[in-house]
């Protein structure tokens, strides 16, 4: 069975913890263990921490990257861009640039005894899901239900920048469109589909005004194209979407991170996928 | 908007910029495919190419003091697209990296940043999440630096050893 390091973040376990009940249970029934990684904190986010402080962004990192190397597992895996963008890219400046490495390895070992060895893979759910689990493994999980007209985000850091993460092509991806059609839905096409958010980058915090309107101009494309719901894979992008309706008023169509949607096809019970958070209700 | 108010180019401030992670500022040849492609420039008068020739040009005192510099949300569409392989996320990187250390710090990301000095997390854990994390079957409290004292100081050390406690406390100034 293979057997990853999960890597929880800060927004699933904290404000939207039926993204984190929902991973759990899909992965469990795919064959997939995680496991716990002891002391791990924030990855910490590339928007705020990586502007502030490249050294500091990458130190924290690479501890929480040298967590996952003791753990003996098969790699570390994150259902977030933004984590996923923090280790990856930093596992990818490290294992590149013995300068750096030497420079954060004796940061890293001062606080904590620790250092990074370049021996494990950072993975996103969605790319570990359609390389290693397959569309047919999961075709042969669902239990039927609706066929809902899905509008798939990709986010920015799944993908980007795809020289290093070397994924899928950024332009005109299709792994989660794959996936989402492989849990029985339809993915929707709609103008701007590559569209960032709006959050990223320290925008929400700083002008959450200017995030809003990029989350706008998303929505009103969704909205043009008929779909049911909003599918993501990443709590920030889902947070903001979730959000910014709230805020916007205007629209109402359902969020759901992947590993909800998964739950919902799989026929999880719905308690275990903690809608009831979510600002904008869903009822699927 | 002018692209800036400085006349004299000044070399040593671009090659700062380039030990700082922006190694690619050179081979802009100005297009101007980052500005068509930047979702957040659609919605402001933010122009990403002109941040890259500030940068280039070494005006330290345009690009610094910018609110330009914070519109971007890394999305890298820029980067994916530019015909020259200007790595610009890495550049505006490298420019905030500096900007917050003259004192450019949005008192909203100083929060942010705050939050994860004291807890080691960007978002708190309040009674209300433990109490839904316990009702959909997970442990209450994360298994992460909120449940382990000890994570939690090596990851304050290594905001001591870097300055960056010191950073967020000052703002910079």
């Amino acid at each position: 069975m293979a057997k990853y390091a999960f890597f929880l973040g800060c927004i699933m376990p904290l404000r939207y913890p039926g993204i984190e009940s929902a991973s759990r249970e899909v992965f469990k029934s795919l064959g997939v263990e995680l496991v716990d990684m002891q002391g791990a904190s924030c990855c910490p986010a590339p928007g705020v921490m990586r502007s502030f402080d490249q050294t500091y962004w990458m130190a924290v990192a690479a501890r929480n990257l040298a967590i996952a190397e003791k753990m003996g597992v098969d790699g570390v895996m994150t259902i977030c861009n933004g984590c996923f963008d923090t280790l990856f890219e930093v596992a990818h400046k490290l294992n590149h640039d013995p300068e750096a490495r030497k420079k954060i390895n004796r940061i890293l070992k001062e606080a904590s005894g620790m250092e990074y060895n370049g021996t494990v893979t950072v993975r996103h759910f969605v790319e570990l899901l359609y390389r290693d689990v397959g569309l047919e493994a999961i075709k042969a999980k669902v239990q039927g239900g609706k066929n809902l007209k899905a509008a798939v985000h990709y986010g920015c850091h799944f993908l980007k920048p795809s020289n290093i993460k070397k994924i899928d092509d950024s332009e005109r991806p299709h792994v989660f469109d794959d996936i989402v059609e492989a849990a029985g839905m339809t993915s929707v096409p709609y103008k701007d589909k590559g569209m960032c958010c709006g959050a990223g980058g320290g925008v929400r915090a700083r002008t959450p005004d200017v995030a809003l309107k990029m989350t706008k101009e998303n929505l009103a494309n969704m909205t043009a194209a008929g779909v049911d719901v909003i599918v993501d894979c990443c709590p920030f992008c889902h947070l903001q979407y979730d959000s910014g309706q709230a805020q916007l008023k205007e629209y109402k169509i359902p969020v759901l991170h992947l590993s909800q949607l998964l739950g919902l096809a799989f026929g999880l019970e719905k308690d275990k996928l903690g809608l009831e958070v979510h600002q904008v209700k869903v009822n699927l | 908007m002018a692209l800036a108010e400085t006349k004299e180019p000044n070399p040593e401030f671009t090659r700062k910029v380039i030990e700082a992670g922006g190694k690619t500022v050179n081979l802009c040849f100005q297009c101007g495919t980052c500005t068509g492609s930047c979702p957040s420039g659609r919605q402001t008068a933010f122009r990403v190419r002109k941040v890259v020739r500030r940068a280039q040009l070494g005006f330290e005192e345009d690009v610094l003091p910018s609110e330009d510099l914070w519109l971007c949300t890394t999305c890298f569409t820029c980067y994916e697209r530019c015909p020259r392989g200007v790595e610009i996320v890495d550049i505006i990187m490298a420019l905030r990296n500096m900007a917050v250390r003259k004192g450019y710090m949005a008192e909203a990301h100083r929060k942010v940043a705050d939050g994860i000095c004291k807890t080691g997390h960007l978002v708190s854990l309040r009674d209300e999440d433990k109490a839904l994390r316990a009702k959909l079957g997970l442990q209450a409290t994360p298994p992460t630096v909120f449940s382990d004292p000890k994570a939690l100081e090596e990851v304050k050390k290594i905001a001591a050893i870097c300055g960056f406690d010191k950073l967020v406390q000052t703002g910079g100034k």
